[in-house]
């Protein structure tokens, strides 16, 4: 069994530089002919496909940001008809609006390729019994994953998220040596295998592969060693195409980035322009294969840095070192992303005026937990418990069901939530990750 | 008669009502009477005040939630079953009651309730029909 899935991991930088150079010259032509946005962008800072001769090129191109998306809803930015569209998924926008991916067959087939690259570079073969533990459906994680596992021809035990009992007893019956969920979730796990006094040997997990949030060195240890288990970093967003977008080797120094399809650069976050390798800025990807919502330079908001040194590995693909925050307000909470916005314009739909509100995020028992102090003014105010306890209801339902994850809403007293230059202070994050 | 009440926002914290009573009592208002309805987060105080527009103007001022409302004054004997009699009125009327509070004044035999009920005109139509006696006597 090799420890590439694919030859192209190991080609040498000028072949690469040569293989992306080509690709987006086509892709940048595609885009001006099919995507009337991307025309209007680039003409507006008179840039002509021709103009783009190779990768060295893509700084003259405009960046893709979140809003070009949202302004597109749902479909406008798809650069093929929707014939050729077979999947869609969905993420959170800034707004009530989600942000929507389209697919073709080839655009799963490439996302299903990388995800193959990643979990083989974990060291999953083709007679590894796989449990699939990320949410399955808009999102990503869980279909994502699932099909990189077919791919390889492993085993896939497409358990979805939740129920942690029947998880555990699947694992235990099906001796599935490979787990895919999210960090935290890995570490409430090993906790209820605890709990139930089940022995480690008792299953036969050897291999973690943990993602959609940000974890540290410090959550890897406590994984390995509670699981007993070799765990590695996967990244990637639903955008650029799910999972799979970079995986850490065995090294676990960085994680190569699949750079035949997602050219990656760093830019200041403020001026917007390029940095060089490893200095640390927001992480920028064009898809140079992608045909239903091909992205170029599209922002990312997560901070980090590139790594161009060769890997002991082999790959050669450039390693990304561990996403250390964001350039945006953007959390991710329990895995899934969750904006500022979002929450406001809950609170303004059923508070009648805009309250002062704070969230406060915690991680308790390994789970991240959300709270909202609302401050209650004067036109939410009512001597009737039964009505202020309503209005706190209708808050937690309708953020549930507008951010897919819940959160405890706590009503408070007018100008108790802390205030800097009169503005409350929205967002206060009491994990240690 | 109605009795004007002051209800305010209280959060669940160590010395939220003294200071409530502190802003008072700088203002010079006296309570006639308060209650307080709980929750594990925060709490509703409700009172009559000498001057209800004064405490609202003062609490405001003071960073408090407050508002006001009418409540409905009953008299009752201070005797074993004198609030199930009018209770016993209320509940054959069809009055749904939010919530309650009684007390007594010194040198005086009658206790008061105050009622907060959702239909106002229609609790005082069906007591005046009864034997219940309204509140008549001013508060302050």
């Amino acid at each position: 069994m090799s420890k590439y899935y694919d030859k192209v991991e190991t080609i040498s930088r000028e072949e690469l530089t040569e293989l992306q150079s080509k690709r987006l010259v086509e892709l940048v032509k595609r885009v001006y002919e099919n995507v009337p946005t991307y025309r209007a962008k680039m003409d507006a800072v008179h840039i002509k496909p021709e103009e783009i001769r190779s990768i060295a090129d893509i700084s003259k191109l405009p960046f893709t940001e979140k809003q070009d998306l949202r302004g597109n809803y749902p479909f406008g930015l798809f650069a093929t008809p929707m014939k050729d569209i077979v999947r869609l998924h969905a993420s959170s926008g800034t707004t009530g609006k989600l942000t929507v991916v389209g697919y073709t067959k080839n655009d799963l087939h490439a996302w299903s390729k990388v995800v193959a690259r990643a979990l083989t570079a974990a060291g999953v073969t083709a007679d590894s019994i796989v449990q699939v533990s990320y949410g399955y459906g808009l999102f990503t994680g869980g279909l994502g994953l699932h099909y990189g596992v077919e791919e390889m021809g492993a085993t896939v035990v497409p358990t979805s998220s939740g129920n942690t009992q029947r998880q555990i007893m699947l694992m235990k019956d099906f001796k599935a040596d490979v787990l895919c969920c999210t960090p935290s979730y890995a570490i409430y796990l090993a906790e209820e295998v605890k709990k139930e006094n089940l022995s480690l040997d008792e299953l036969n997990l050897k291999v973690g592969i943990f993602g959609a949030e940000p974890w540290s060195e410090e959550m890897r240890q406590v994984i390995e060693k509670s699981l007993k288990i070799k765990a590695f970093d996967i990244y990637g967003l639903s955008e650029i195409t799910g999972p799979g977008v970079a995986c850490e080797c065995e090294y676990h120094d960085g994680s190569h980035i699949s750079e035949d399809y997602f050219y990656p650069e760093i830019i200041d976050p403020v001026t917007g322009e390029p940095l060089p390798y490893g200095q640390e800025g927001e992480l920028v990807f064009t898809t140079l294969c992608k045909e239903g919502l091909p992205l170029i330079r599209y922002r990312t908001h997560d901070i980090t840095s590139l790594n161009i040194e060769p890997c002991r590995c082999g790959r050669t693909f450039v390693r990304m070192n561990r996403v250390t925050g964001r350039s945006d307000d953007m959390l991710i909470i329990r895995g899934v992303n969750v904006f500022p916005s979002q929450i406001e314009s809950v609170l303004m739909r059923n508070c009648n005026v805009e309250p002062y509100y704070q969230i406060i995020i915690d991680r308790v028992n390994n789970l991240d937990v959300m709270e909202i102090d609302v401050e209650v003014n004067d036109s939410m105010f009512s001597d009737k418990v039964k009505e202020l306890e309503s209005l706190k209801r209708a808050l937690e339902s309708d953020l549930q069901s507008n951010l897919s994850v819940s959160a405890k809403v706590k009503l408070v007293g007018s100008n108790t939530l802390p205030r800097s230059e009169g503005k409350a202070k929205r967002i206060t994050d009491n994990r240690k990750i | 008669m109605l009795v004007n009440q002051i209800a305010v926002f209280l959060e669940n914290r160590q010395g939220r009502i003294f200071e409530l009573t502190e802003a008072l009592k700088k203002a010079n208002i006296n309570m006639l009477v308060m209650s307080i309805a709980d929750t594990s987060d925060y709490g509703i105080l409700r009172a009559v005040t000498d001057d209800n527009a004064k405490a609202i103007k003062t609490l405001k001022e003071a960073g408090f939630t407050v508002n006001s409302t009418d409540l409905v004054g009953i008299e009752v004997e201070d005797r074993p079953g004198g609030l199930a009699e009018v209770l016993k009125v209320l509940y054959e009327g069809g009055i749904d009651i939010e919530y309650l509070y009684s007390f007594k004044k010194a040198n005086d035999g009658n206790a008061i309730i105050l009622f907060k009920v959702a239909n106002i005109d229609k609790t005082i139509e069906i007591i005046k029909k009864s034997e219940v006696k309204l509140l008549e006597q001013k508060l302050y």
